[in-house]
């Protein structure tokens, strides 16, 4: 009986000491939090962006930092979900940062959003593009340096419209947040030019085979099919088009922008059309971001690292113009002035929206994505 | 020395046996695309040795659960690791040692940040979805897969409500219990006629076709893109994000509470002995009177009342909600906390739903390797302690004065 | 008309799909009653291996692509075997005396094992597969009727299914198996090796998920890590949808859900194709408890 109550006690000074431990705060350094999925399946999209806070930040340490401070990057995994978000978002509030880079998936942004609010914080993501983020008002303290979906969904519609000059089209989403945004904007654009949808259907994501789907689009008049998602699916499709024999168009989004998409669907990755940020590799800083990375670690950059990047040099700027670490001054900042970034001189207006970036739409030859 | 020596050579052949069977995907990496190999031969090397000494352990462990320590000793050591579980039944140890426990859990807001009360917070949300599980798997015996679809009930009536009539918390906790509850029985009709295995499937069906209508009824529910600004509980006026994290850590322990009240007394009412007479023999349970339609479907409506809950609270907690938390794998991180802790054991569960929660938050270090470990954990716990971590304590009933 | 032939013909690869998959999970359950969570794994080890296997030859030898085909699938059937026969050995043997639910646990905690396995040994990238399996010449007229892939695994699936009904059916060892999911203990009395008869299963359980694994890889042009969960799943349903237990009942069981999510698919919505396939698996429970071809348990009081 006593001896439980020595357990007891012990236990108690244990769990006491280590949460203690677990909150002490050090002075100095300036906070800045990443955020993102750097595990799992969609660990690709997150990783780079940390790669690219990292360069950004070893140069301006190495000129003195940002008010004089050091800055110190802190950084936390959220596996694109939003229940393990919201915990990842309270940690790095606990940790006291004082602003964040991110989040990478918009789900997952949206439910930390509620915390950096609460916290007035600023938080830039280089990826989330869903509109409401921006546009619905309810998310004051966000701000990214990537367009939003419509804005891609709008560049693509007129791309159908203008240059491919088709009538009717299909278009597929894989029932995900952001590949049915992009096919519903898309739909919505291209209703307003006139074209017909001849089909508007959900894929089933992983699924082993798309000829029944396809089989479908083949029974219809569409001269085109449009596809909102990421690129394991998008090859899979054009694959198994191939194979069938139903040769037209293919048109996709900034999820199938990428090279792994060329890699996996190879041969069958000829041809298709997809939309992506506007081509930066003419951007000196944008050639030094990519050379830094391969001479740090030694391969080319992955997905987002040119906007993580933009949005680490805004970010430190703002701190530098505002002064002060306060949440509502490196606000203030961000929308108020103009910075030089790896993706052009880009400033954000009121809703949090980059000015100065948009989309363009690119097409697979030999092997390359080549802006049209 | 003989043993010695043949323990030297089974350990070998497995090694060896490893090491053939690991060799193309632990040495071998190849890119077709720029046609190069990379032998990676010194991961052969870790497998070896790796294996050579772990199949020592691991035959060790087994060797000494099986024969090792008699029957005897066994008995010391299970008396001697529940202690804390058996005080709980002594009255003079019970109030000095809840009142402890008590304390502790009071003051944890107030020492620990921010951060440490948000995953406690969700280790206790899953506390209450791993209790009301255990009502179907423990108590009813059902092998239930879709139970991440009464939660998504839960969470979609507090998120839709709130949508649509701006219907507050509290007002919502009580009818995400409702329609988690009315849920249960909708799914609980048409499988009366299942077992076992079958019955697993067809939850599981019912649990997949649930998130395919959230996701797919995008005018309604918002689809993928989920229900955001779904507002944390007020206490009087608006509560700040720490103040409402706090308060919401409050309502939880509080819920836990009332789960755990409610489940011993569940255990020891009418219905309680019916879906424990139904899990063991389903036919002498009939033909002893209890109906087992009313037993099956008031398991399924008393399981989904506390996932119902539990929705709400998520909901709350994490402000924004969409149909990709509750896939077929949170079904079965859930099922994996009851079975680890013990099924049918209300501390097991309990501990089951902590270690399945916070195992992969404070493993973060770990990062890539986390997600191995737990499988890991899985399987080493379930061959070691196949009843479970706090295995469930049978009710004795004495007969007779001579024996007590 | 010609729309209808061609639903019909991608159900049909569908549930052959299904069937390679579906086909050891049923095999191992009817003789340990386990819900092996890992079988999936295997399918996706088998194709990692192939992947791995093919791409070794491809580039330091000038071999031709079928020769790489079978010797790629050889390898995988060999590998994967060997993983199914150590999981059994390591994960599922210890168990055999506790609760079933204590199994499924263990087979859970196996199926992240292997899949994190994979993923760090290898990469979390998608990995494309070439296809080794050259054109029909005789196929291209009908190419949007059915592809020189879809036909192989249609057929494979078949050949298969009668190889394995003759093992079961007609071999000592068949015998042996089918003792031993009646009654383990009665087995064992009349001289059954049951640890040599469940080690055998699962070798060829494991062997025809390996087949599989080629054969889808080849289909659908690329591989991950994680194919094998959501693969594993729908043969899992499958082989209840059969009757679990039966072989027969599991390729009928994967081509009626094959058919079920094609014919959604064509005169539906394919945004509820998985919706359709849980849909059908429920009528036909409530119809048929224990499966299309699974037979009726009498119970015994």
């Amino acid at each position: 009986m006593k001896k439980l109550f020595t357990v007891l006690v012990l236990l108690l000074a244990v769990t006491a000491m280590f949460f203690v431990a677990g909150c002490k705060k050090e002075e100095g350094a300036i906070k800045i939090a990443v955020v993102g999925p750097h595990t799992g399946d969609l660990a690709s999209y997150g990783i780079p962006t940390i790669k690219a806070a990292e360069l950004v930040v070893a140069d301006w340490n190495a000129n003195g930092g940002v008010l004089g401070r050091q800055i110190e990057l802190v950084i936390e995994d959220d596996v694109c979900k939003p229940e393990v978000a919201a915990n990842s978002a309270a940690k790095v509030v606990g940790e006291g940062v004082v602003a964040v880079i991110g989040h990478i998936c918009s789900g997952a942004t949206k439910s930390a959003m509620g915390i950096y609010n609460e916290a007035n914080l600023p938080a830039i993501s280089p990826s989330a593009t869903n509109p409401a983020l921006t546009q619905s008002g309810n998310y004051p303290n966000f701000f990214r340096t990537i367009a939003p979906d419509d804005a891609q969904a709008a560049t693509d519609a007129e791309f159908i419209d203008k240059k491919l000059g088709l009538k009717t089209v299909a278009v597929l989403h894989d029932k995900q947040d952001y590949g049915k945004g992009f096919a519903d904007f898309t739909v919505a654009s291209l209703e307003g030019l006139g074209i017909e949808i001849v089909l508007y259907e959900g894929i089933t994501a992983n699924a082993v085979d798309y000829s029944a789907i396809l089989t479908k689009i083949a029974n219809t008049d569409a001269e085109g099919i449009v596809y909102g998602g990421y690129h394991p699916e998008a090859s899979k499709l054009v694959q198994q088009m191939s194979q069938m024999g139903l040769d037209i168009p293919f048109i996709s989004d900034d999820g199938v922008k990428d090279n792994t998409f060329i890699q996996v669907a190879g041969e069958y990755s000829e041809g298709v059309y997809a939309s992506g940020p506007m081509d930066t590799s003419s951007n000196p800083m944008s050639q030094k971001a990519t050379a830094d990375h391969k001479s740090t670690y030694g391969e080319d950059p992955g997905a987002f690292f040119i906007n993580g990047y933009a949005a680490t040099i805004a970010l430190l700027t703002a701190i530098e113009n505002a002064g002060s670490t306060d949440g509502v001054a490196i606000m203030d900042a961000l929308r108020s002035n103009y910075v030089d970034t790896p993706l052009g001189n880009i400033s954000f207006d009121e809703n949090g929206d980059a000015i100065g970036v948009g989309f363009a739409v690119y097409q697979v030859q030999n092997g390359v994505y080549v802006e049209l | 020395m003989n043993k010695v020596l043949k323990e030297i050579r089974t350990s070998a052949l497995s090694a060896l046996w490893m090491m053939i069977l690991t060799f193309p995907i632990i040495v071998i990496k190849v890119n077709t695309i720029n046609m190069t190999v990379n032998w990676r031969w010194i991961n052969l090397m870790w497998v070896g040795t790796g294996t050579f000494i772990l199949s020592w352990l691991w035959r060790y462990l087994l060797d000494r659960k099986e024969n090792g320590s008699g029957l005897k000793k066994t008995d010391t050591k299970e008396s001697r690791r529940f202690s804390l579980h058996k005080s709980l039944n002594d009255k003079k140890m019970r109030i000095p040692v809840l009142s402890t426990l008590a304390v502790l859990v009071l003051v944890l807001p107030l020492l620990v940040n921010f951060y440490q009360v948000s995953i406690m917070t969700s280790a206790l949300i899953f506390v209450i979805l791993g209790l009301g599980l255990n009502i179907v798997i423990g108590y009813g015996g059902l092998l239930h897969l879709g139970y991440a679809a009464f939660y998504a009930m839960g969470a979609y009536s507090y998120g839709l409500m709130y949508l649509y009539w701006g219907i507050p918390f509290w007002v919502a906790l009580p009818l995400g219990a409702v329609s988690g509850a009315v849920f249960g029985l909708l799914i609980g009709f048409p499988v009366l006629r299942l077992r076992g295995d079958y019955l697993a499937i067809v939850t599981l069906a019912f649990g997949e076709i649930a998130r395919l209508v959230l996701e797919n009824l995008s005018g309604f529910t918002k689809g993928p893109e989920g229900i955001a600004q779904i507002p944390r509980p007020g206490f009087i006026t608006k509560l700040s994000l720490q103040g409402a994290t706090i308060y919401l850590f409050y309502i939880c322990i509080a819920l836990v509470l009332f789960t755990i009240f409610v489940m011993r007394r569940i255990e020891d009412s009418r219905i309680g002995r019916a879906l424990e007479a139904m899990s063991e023999d389903d036919i002498a349970a009939q033909s002893m009177g209890i109906d087992l339609t009313k037993a099956k479907l008031t398991t399924f409506a008393l399981g989904a009342i506390w996932a119902g809950m539990a929705g709400v609270l998520l909901a709350a907690k994490t402000t924004y909600i969409n149909p990709g938390s509750f896939t077929l794998m949170e079904s079965v991180m859930i099922l994996v906390a009851v079975v680890l802790g013990g099924t049918g054991s209300i501390p097991g569960v309990i501990l089951g739903a902590f270690l399945v929660t916070l195992i992969p938050e404070y493993f973060r270090a770990l990062s890539d390797y986390r997600m191995l470990m737990f499988g890991v954990a899985l399987v080493v716990m379930s061959i070691f302690r196949p009843q479970g971590i706090i295995p469930r304590v049978r009710k004795h009933y004495i007969v007779g004065e001579d024996q007590s | 008309m010609k729309y209808f032939l061609q639903l019909v013909l991608a159900g049909l690869t569908k549930g052959s799909i299904y069937a390679l998959i579906a086909l050891g999970y049923t095999m191992v359950y009817g003789i340990i009653k386990l819900i092996n969570f890992a079988h999936g794994e295997i399918y996706m080890i088998g194709a990692f291996t192939a992947l791995i296997i093919g791409g070794v030859l491809q580039i330091t030898t000038g071999l031709p692509p079928v020769t790489i085909l079978f010797i790629s699938l050889a390898a995988a059937i060999f590998f994967s075997a060997g993983y199914g026969v150590t999981m059994e050995n390591i994960a599922y043997k210890p168990l055999r005396k506790a609760p079933r639910l204590t199994a499924l646990i263990s087979a859970i905690g196996m199926s992240l094992v292997l899949q994190n396995y994979v993923l760090l040994a290898q990469t979390s990238d998608f990995l494309p597969f070439r296809s080794m399996i050259p054109n029909f010449s005789f196929l291209i007229p009908g190419k949007s009727l059915v592809t020189t892939t879809q036909l192989v695994i249609m057929i494979t699936t078949v050949v298969v299914m009668i190889f394995l009904t003759i093992l079961i059916k007609f071999t000592r060892m068949g015998k042996a198996m089918r003792a031993t999911s009646q009654d383990k203990v009665m087995a064992q009395l009349v001289g059954i090796d049951i640890n040599k008869v469940i080690t055998f299963t699962f070798a060829i359980g494991s062997a025809t998920a390996a087949i599989g694994g080629v054969l889808i890889a080849n289909h659908m042009g690329q591989i991950n890590f994680y194919i094998g969960f959501l693969a594993g799943i729908k043969a899992f349903v499958a082989a209840v949808l059969g009757g679990i237990g039966s072989i027969p009942g599991a390729v009928l069981g994967s081509f009626v859900l094959g058919m079920a999510e094609s014919f959604g698919a064509g005169y539906i919505s394919s945004a509820y194709e998985d919706a359709f396939a849980f849909v059908i698996l429920i009528i036909i429970l409530i119809i048929k408890p224990s499966g299309l071809m699974g037979r009726n348990e009498i119970e015994k009081v």
